[in-house]
């Protein structure tokens, strides 16, 4: 029961703290992390799965203030479960009918109002310790007091993929939402066509994106890198295949990225001759829908294509290279099932082949805001590479 | 009475008649465990092939829409199906029995009650033939299913509301018979748990299921009449309908577990040859576990954005119905206490369910904790979750009780070695295929995902799943040789073979189709234990042997589904070409006529006179 106590203890202090100096739960966590089983469970619980994929280590605000509720409750369940098993063996082992024990009418007793009361009163304090932080944070997530101060992005889902419109800084992009670490960004989220959902577990838990109503919630990455991200409210056929990234950068890197992506060209003529001739064709199939600069005027109808070079994958989902951009051009629906790009007029007239695709490709990639992606994200096809 | 005499002697087509006539509780409940049983393999079939397709990263054993139809048609068929017509099964074979009744309180109904549910599912599956199966998921969120082309979410909206009416008259006449039917003696506190707990089911589903009649009915005028009630383009709300199916969906599990809760009841009790523990609280508990799940629905959609008070008063509700759910849990562990466990198929069952539940239950005050929830939601996290309640729950509770009722259903005994068995099979394969997929949704693996990227750490994990799902299936297989097996075999065994104590097992297996010659008088809870310990072999009469009245069989419930099945097409293909509209109008017609035939045409039933039973016991 000492560990039980020392919950209630640290909740105790915890309210007091909140009295004096708001929410902040990663005091007392500290105080609990000392306990032995919790640590040996955040240390079983972080070796499962990959670690910007993984809610089991949490990266940002949101997955640790999840992390947080779960664990307490992990706990709390570990022990109710410890409970019930140690009465279940113990009444199988004893109580089993032997042999020659057939006949043996055991005492009908009725009940045990003692008893009850005990199994009543014991699991609605459990709850309390569940039920206290679980309030807490629930409040504090939805914290909308900084939003003003904060950067806003717009996040749109569609049909399968995201767009991310910096409404102050006036540019927008797709697919890649690039955040400075260490700060709070807020996110004004809706969809354009079915319900989806934003879920990216290492940083935030998942908040809907629907389409009537603008969904508010921040999120904060505390380490640099590049994060999965999923659609997890169910949206059609390529639902599986909706991932985006969050790429958390260095307030350094990000105000460069912010004037880069700024000071891309819609003008912009490629360079190679190769390029050159994918940039006709380019402009004959495919800019109706797909900016090349990052101007938040352009209407959200495709990705945005500016800073394209520097993705992290193509399509969301595949390693960035020459082939598999070619292929998405060629084939979109062997690679996302359902996607909007099987409405355009290209596909029908068949007028792109492998070789204009290619061309097309060259030209793609020649389209960047800054010469080089940024660390993480080089860091990111780097392992990709290895890990496939 | 000649009636009695003919049904030793006939031929399949006067048993086909019969069975498609019949008002019989019992053999609407063999009416509904072999359709129920039915539905439960294609469902489980349909689980195999979801688990297949996840057997390896980017799979493409199936297409992506292909397998959007798979998860849709799997869910809506194990929950409308499957699992709602077993759990009637049982309510039909049992409940009549156990409080000393005679047959249900509308014998009609009760099958029209069925016959809609048959034609309803079998409308929920037509999609399969004509161009694709319903796929925006089982909980078919707007604007999803609204906009999802063809006809199969069509299909899912009649035939779940064909269904559904269905549902709703059987669970009214249950309320009705346990309200009205009970024998002399039987008051609600001596109910045997089974019966408190298809009481407070149906009590459940009077007041859950018009929620979903309505939400249905709105998304089929979103359909097929051009409405918006869900398009925010036309001024509708698409979370109205998330509420209202949820508002259903929240009591639905309940609706299904509660029953399941009152099986293990029996069973634990029958087989620790104790009395059950803590009854009082159990009931209770039962009663409060259905007046909060009508408190909670809204924890399904703690990421709707509906603010940190709505996720924080319904996250409080959620968890406490963990606290009368924990005193059923420790009931049963008392009532073993101090038992002469005998572990035979049916016990092993309610043994297994103990600890798969509470982890079940466990998991279930997790995603209550709205703050955590936000990364389990929609992930594999919940499905382990309500697989572990589900079918460690509910299913198990099948699985038991057709064990433990098979031998009052059809006289047999199912063979306890095969059902050992199955049973570890399945045990093993359910908890291989379901715990590892708590932790692939918190590894970032969302749910209703058709493949999953190479190198995410995934893949080990799905494969141990779908081993278990294999597992799962072998055991369901094994299940069926012993039906076959012990059916051909036909040992009959006496009315009370486990030496059990409630009502149904003081009169023959199978019952005769009157059940009761003289109306029992109940004495006290356990009724034929409280007989056997005073040393009596069976139940005093509570009155002299008098003439029986009994409900005349009749065609009309088949018919009058038939005609809505049949108006289904219409209402669907009239958004194609409105000539369809004829069939619509032929089917209503077919309906409201046989209505208006049951409504001017008296059928007072028939007597079976004291003389014939006697005459009958003679021999």
């Amino acid at each position: 029961m000492s560990v039980e106590l020392e919950f209630i203890q640290v909740f105790l202090n915890n309210i007091k703290l909140k009295r004096k100096r708001g929410l902040n739960m990663k005091d007392w966590m500290g105080k609990i992390r000392t306990l032995s089983l919790f640590s040996f469970l955040v240390i079983i619980l972080s070796a499962c799965g990959k670690d910007n994929l993984t809610a089991l280590v949490p990266k940002g605000y949101g997955a640790e203030q999840s992390f947080n509720v779960i664990i307490i409750s992990i706990l709390v369940m570990i022990v109710v479960f410890v409970v019930v098993m140690a009465i279940y063996v113990y009444v199988i082992l004893k109580y089993r009918q032997r042999k020659g024990q057939e006949d043996q009418i055991p005492k009908q007793t009725e009940g045990n109002k003692t008893l009850e009361v005990v199994w009543t009163v014991i699991p609605i304090l459990l709850l309390i310790i569940i039920a206290v932080p679980t309030i807490a944070s629930t409040y504090d997530l939805a914290d909308e007091s900084e939003k003003e101060d904060s950067i806003n992005v717009n996040v749109t889902g569609l049909q399968f993929w995201w767009n991310f419109e910096y409404p102050n800084e006036e540019i927008q992009t797709s697919q890649e939402l690039y955040i400075p670490v260490n700060e709070r960004i807020y996110l004004n989220m809706m969809s354009s066509d079915v319900i989806h959902s934003f879920w990216v577990p290492s940083i935030t838990g998942k908040m809907d994106v629907s389409p009537e109503n603008e969904n508010t919630m921040y999120i904060e990455a505390y380490e640099e890198g590049v994060y999965w991200g999923k659609c997890t409210e169910f949206c059609g056929d390529s639902h599986s295949l909706m991932d985006f990234k969050i790429v958390a950068v260095s307030q350094e890197e990000y105000d460069q990225w912010v004037d880069a992506m700024q000071s891309t060209d819609p003008e912009y003529t490629a360079e190679s001759a190769t390029a050159q001739e994918g940039q006709e064709l380019f402009e004959n199939s495919c800019i109706s829908c797909h900016a090349i600069d990052a101007s938040s005027n352009h209407p959200v109808v495709g990705p945005n294509l500016a800073d394209f070079a520097n993705r992290t994958k193509v399509a969301g989902i595949n390693d960035f290279s020459k082939e598999e951009i070619v292929r998405w051009i060629v084939d979109p629906a062997e690679v996302k099932p359902g996607n909007g790009m099987l409405d355009a007029p290209y596909l029908e007239e068949n007028t792109i082949g492998q070789a204009e695709a290619e061309k097309i490709a060259d030209f793609l990639l020649e389209l960047k805001a800054t010469d080089e992606p940024v660390d993480s994200v080089q860091q990111f096809r780097e392992n990709e590479a290895n890990d496939n | 009475m000649s009636t009695m005499v003919a049904t030793n002697k006939k031929g399949f087509g006067a048993t086909l008649w019969d069975y498609l006539t019949t008002v019989d509780h019992k053999k609407i409940a063999i009416l509904y465990l072999v359709a129920g049983g039915f539905f439960f393999i294609i469902g489980g079939l349909e689980a195999l092939a979801i688990r297949w397709q996840l057997v390896k990263p980017m799979n493409d054993f199936v297409s992506a829409g292909f397998y959007n139809e798979l998860i849709t048609m799997h869910g809506t068929t194990m929950i409308f199906l499957a699992a709602m017509p077993l759990i009637f099964a049982f309510m039909n074979a049992v409940v009549p029995l156990q409080i000393g009744a005679r047959d249900v309180a509308f014998p009609f109904l009760n099958s029209l009650g069925f016959w809609l549910f048959l034609f309803g599912g079998i409308m929920l599956n037509v999609g399969w033939f004509t161009g694709g199966a319903a796929d925006a998921g089982w909980t078919a969120y707007a604007p999803l299913s609204t906009t999802s082309l063809g006809e199969g979410v069509d299909y899912y909206v009649l035939g779940l509301q064909i269904s559904g009416a269905g549902t709703l008259i059987g669970g009214i006449n249950f309320l009705v018979t346990i309200v009205n039917m009970r024998a002399p003696g039987m008051t609600y506190m001596r109910m045997p748990l089974f019966t408190w707990t298809a009481f407070v089911a149906s009590a459940l589903i009077l007041f859950a299921f018009p929620a979903l009649t309505v939400g249905l009915f709105l998304m089929m005028f979103d359909r097929l009449f051009g409405a918006g009630f869900f398009d925010p383009a036309m001024g509708g709300n698409s979370v109205i309908w998330q509420h209202l199916f949820w508002i259903f969906g929240h009591p639905e599990v309940y609706i299904l577990a509660l029953p399941a809760f009152g099986i293990f009841s029996e069973i634990i009790s029958t087989f620790s040859k104790k009395r059950l523990f803590g009854y009082t609280a159990m009931v209770f508990a039962t009663v409060l576990i259905g007046f909060l799940g009508f408190m909670v629905w809204a924890h399904h959609m703690f990421t709707v954005g509906m603010g940190p008070a709505a996720n924080s008063i319904f996250a409080v509700a959620t968890m406490a119905i963990a606290v009368p759910t924990g005193i059923k849990i420790f009931n049963w562990l008392f009532t073993l206490w101090g038992g002469n466990i005998q572990i035979n198929t049916p016990m092993l069952w309610a043994l297994g369910f103990i600890p798969t539940f509470t982890l079940g239950g466990m998991t279930g005050v997790m995603v209550a904790a709205a703050s955590a929830d936000f990364q389990y939601h929609d992930t594999y996290f919940v499905v382990a979750h309500f697989h572990y309640v589900i079918v460690g729950g509910v299913v198990f509770a099948l699985l038991a009780g057709t064990h433990y009722w098979w031998p009052k259903m059809f006289g047999t005994v199912l063979d306890d070695k095969l059902g050992k068995v199955t049973f570890w099979l399945f045990f093993v394969g359910f908890h291989l295929t379901f715990f590892i997929q708590h932790f692939l949704g918190l590894m970032g693996m969302p749910r209703r995902y058709w493949v999953y990227l190479e190198g995410q750490g995934l893949d080990l994990g799905n494969l141990i799943s779908t081993i278990g799902a294999f597992l799962m299936g072998i055991g369901t297989i094994v299940l069926l040789i012993n039906i076959i097996k012990t059916s051909v075999k036909n040992e009959k065994v006496s009315g009370d073979p486990w030496d059990a104590r409630t009502l149904e097992w003081a009169i023959p297996s199978p019952p005769p189709f009157y059940n009761f010659k003289q109306l029992p008088l109940v004495r006290g809870l356990d009724p034929l234990w409280v007989e056997k310990t005073e040393g009596r072999k069976g139940m005093t009469p509570a009155e002299p042997l008098t003439d029986i009245h009994m409900p005349n069989n009749s065609f009309l419930p088949f018919v009058m589904s038939l005609g809505l099945f049949i108006a289904g097409f219409g209402f669907i293909y009239q958004k194609y070409d409105l000539s369809w509209l004829i069939v619509l109008f032929i089917g209503m017609g077919i309906t409201l006529g046989c209505m208006l035939i049951r409504s001017v045409k008296d059928d007072l039933g028939y007597h079976i006179h004291k003389e014939d039973l006697k005459k009958e016991a003679e021999e």
